[in-house]
């Protein structure tokens, strides 16, 4: 008899639903990687419902609801491994601006009638809620770290995802520096790598898809968009954007404020 | 959910973008009511847009979809652009074509041969169609894959493009870098007669109804970004003129404002209202594979969307490579945009239908005021009354088919309920 597949299953909360997409969208790999594991579910994808114990859970979207708090509990105990795919999951999401606004005073600007609403004050990441064994960045996500890190927790290795700065990446591309030599302000000093740097590339800033690297230093970048004639609103602005409520964009664009 | 006894939970619908539920009440067969009920979380857009600047909105709106960013930062810039009176023509409009020439192959094909086709052969999903039709699907997800790589090319990636600008692109590509897509749009226009071929040999259920169809229209062109908004029913107005003749409502039932015509109810968005609506304004090439597969305006029936979905696909691979064949570099890559305190309008055709954005701007180009009407909001009423005939129609088969029929005339639309789990519950109570 052959071993079980591993299960896998993918979640959904406040988001956009590209990050599970990106998964649809790995054309070449996705009946090879459908050989080697259950998918067992994935209601984008499937109307075909298998139940939990899953090996591995991925996440997608931001907690909003007092619905949803519930849910991810539920989710978490019938998940062996907990991956959060994505900005919203990791970071709270574009959504995540309201953290800095009375949701209620939202609700009446977009709702005619904001008592049939129900939901949070604060967009907040799944790892807020419960334990998450490891966090994808980006938004969206690079579909082949997705793979990458399912296939490493399936071999219980470590994935092999770098933390370093787009600026790594971007050297290795071989491109010019846009902040350097045109003065664009640039997110990359500070931003994890993983997309490529394709804005660099495309000839215009980093706006910091992937959130903050692993210690950065972004009082000093903060310093050297002033001095490039960057306002202090567009110095709030620039950190308070996809992943505005991960600690070190959310305490430099607070520090912008006013 | 209900515990009362007379109330069935029978199935999740998946294969759709959000979260939500359908709610269907019998009443000695007879259907007393139906509700599409979209209970996906609220993430307030047109909120937190407030006091962001004209800059940054095609990045952020476009994180309102993943599977349509380009339809989101097209309706977004154009509607800047008209609110700082600024044009875009030339290369630079042709350049905007393609890209969305592009997301409407990756939509389509990723709709037509994931999301719909499983239901017309009696599959889940496309992993078992895959099994009993590796070929078939092989093209499927080759055709797809030539949409997300043109997206790529020219907004550096497919989900979430970051070169979309407004005034244009930060960087446009010379003719050779267009070169190699080519090539592969030359195979995707074949495949994609194959793909007509192919869905005009399913059976489609029953349904028929008195649509108001409601698309762009442009003299000279079948419509993408631009047009004025026609029905079949004497519709004919500027984009700006939208919020005189639509408007939205807010039901208890549903986190999704629900969009009708003024005076006259329910309408309907998408690949069936521009197909019936702009037949003349398509290709030979399309119009000729359209009339061998007997799929000619007005096609009423919303699950032969599938066909229509295929025919546009068809169509956007011809017009890329139509786009290709004569693109000239601009000389630059954007136009200079000038902030001052107006009002924008802008209505692109998304994939699923209209996308209508209209935005006010204070002096420096910070935004005021915004409001995004995307078609999965326009279609809904429709939609339910598209269930409340096929129940009618169709009371008399077993619960399960009854219900496997309702996802799938809700799938007919592709609706995008843009972004939360995906389950769609479905609910029919007999009394």
């Amino acid at each position: 008899m052959t071993a079980r597949k591993p299960r896998i299953a993918v979640f959904k909360f406040a988001s956009c639903d590209g990050c599970q997409l990106s998964l649809l969208d790995a054309e070449d790999e996705l009946l090879s990687v459908a050989e080697l594991i259950d998918i067992a579910y994935f209601p984008e994808a499937s109307r075909r419902v298998k139940n939990g114990p899953y090996d591995i859970g991925l996440v997608e979207g931001s907690i909003t609801t007092p619905h949803d708090v519930e849910r991810v509990r539920e989710i978490r105990k019938v998940c062996r491994t907990l991956i959060t795919i994505g900005a919203c999951a990791t970071a709270g999401g574009i959504q995540a601006l309201r953290n800095w606004k009375d949701v209620k005073e939202f609700i009446r600007l977009v709702y005619a009638s904001p008592e049939y609403i129900s939901t949070l004050d604060r967009s907040m990441p799944i790892g807020s809620y419960v334990h998450v064994d490891f966090e994808l960045r980006g938004c969206p996500i690079n579909k082949y770290q997705l793979i990458e890190a399912i296939n490493a927790f399936l071999w219980n290795r470590k994935p092999n995802i770098p933390t370093y700065s787009v600026c790594v990446e971007c050297k290795l591309r071989g491109n010019v520096c846009v902040m350097v030599a045109h003065g664009t302000p640039c997110l990359g000093p500070v931003t994890q790598a993983g997309c490529g740097a394709i804005c660099p590339s495309y000839q215009r800033g980093c706006y910091g898809c992937f959130g903050p690297m692993e210690s950065p230093n972004s009082p000093s970048l903060s310093r050297h968009f002033a001095e490039i004639g960057q306002s202090k609103r567009d110095i709030m602005l620039a950190f308070r954007g996809f992943n505005a409520y991960a600690e070190a964009f959310r305490k430099e664009s607070e520090a912008h404020e006013g | 959910m209900k515990t009362n006894s007379t109330t069935i939970k029978v199935d999740y619908l998946a294969r759709v973008e959000g979260e939500g539920s359908v709610f269907i009440k019998l009443k000695n067969g007879v259907v007393a009511d139906v509700k599409l009920k979209i209970f996906e979380p609220p993430r307030f857009f047109e909120a937190f847009l407030r006091g962001r600047k004209y800059s940054e909105v095609p990045d952020i709106t476009a994180r309102i979809c993943g599977i349509c960013p380009i339809a989101y930062q097209m309706s977004s810039v154009h509607a800047i652009e008209s609110a700082f009176g600024a044009t875009v023509d030339g290369s630079l409009r042709s350049l905007r074509r393609l890209i969305y020439c592009g997301e409407w192959i990756e939509s389509h094909m990723l709709h037509v041969y994931m999301l719909h086709a499983p239901d017309f052969l009696g599959y889940d999903d496309v992993l078992q169609l895959a099994k009993d039709y590796p070929d078939i699907v092989q093209r499927g997800l080759k055709l797809k894959k030539v949409g997300n790589d043109l997206v790529a090319l020219l907004g550096g990636r497919e989900i979430h493009p970051v070169n979309v600008r407004v005034g244009g692109f930060y960087r446009v590509p010379d003719k050779k870098e267009l070169q190699p897509i080519a090539e592969r749009l030359k195979w995707a226009r074949d495949a994609a007669i194959e793909t007509v071929r192919w869905v005009a040999t399913f059976t489609f259920p029953e349904l028929d109804q008195d649509y108001e169809f409601v698309a762009l229209r442009h003299p000279d062109e079948y419509p993408l970004n631009e047009g004025r908004l026609v029905s079949n029913k004497g519709l004919d107005i500027r984009v700006r003129e939208y919020e005189f003749s639509f408007e939205e409502e807010h039901v208890p039932y549903s986190n999704a404002l629900h969009s009708i015509l003024k005076g006259r109810g329910a309408y309907f968005v998408g690949p069936l209202a521009r197909f019936n609506l702009n037949f003349d304004k398509l290709s030979p090439l399309v119009q000729e594979i359209a009339k061998e597969a007997n799929a000619l305006p007005e096609i009423r029936n919303p699950f032969k969307s599938i066909i229509v979905r295929s025919l546009e696909t068809l169509y956007a691979c011809d017009e890329a490579l139509r786009i290709i064949e004569q693109y000239e570099p601009p000389e630059k890559p954007f136009v200079d945009v000038t902030p001052r305190r107006s009002f924008g309008f802008g209505c692109t055709e998304a994939p699923r239908g209209i996308l209508y954005h209209r935005y006010r701007f204070g002096p420096e180009g910070a935004i005021e005021d915004a409001k995004i009407v995307p078609p999965t909001s326009q279609n809904q009423r429709t939609i339910e009354s598209d269930l409340r005939n096929l129940v009618s129609t169709y009371s008399s088969l077993p619960k399960s088919e009854l219900t496997w029929k309702c996802e799938q005339a809700i799938r007919n639309y592709d609706p995008c309920i843009s972004c939360a789990t995906h389950f769609l519950k479905l609910e029919i109570e007999q009394e």
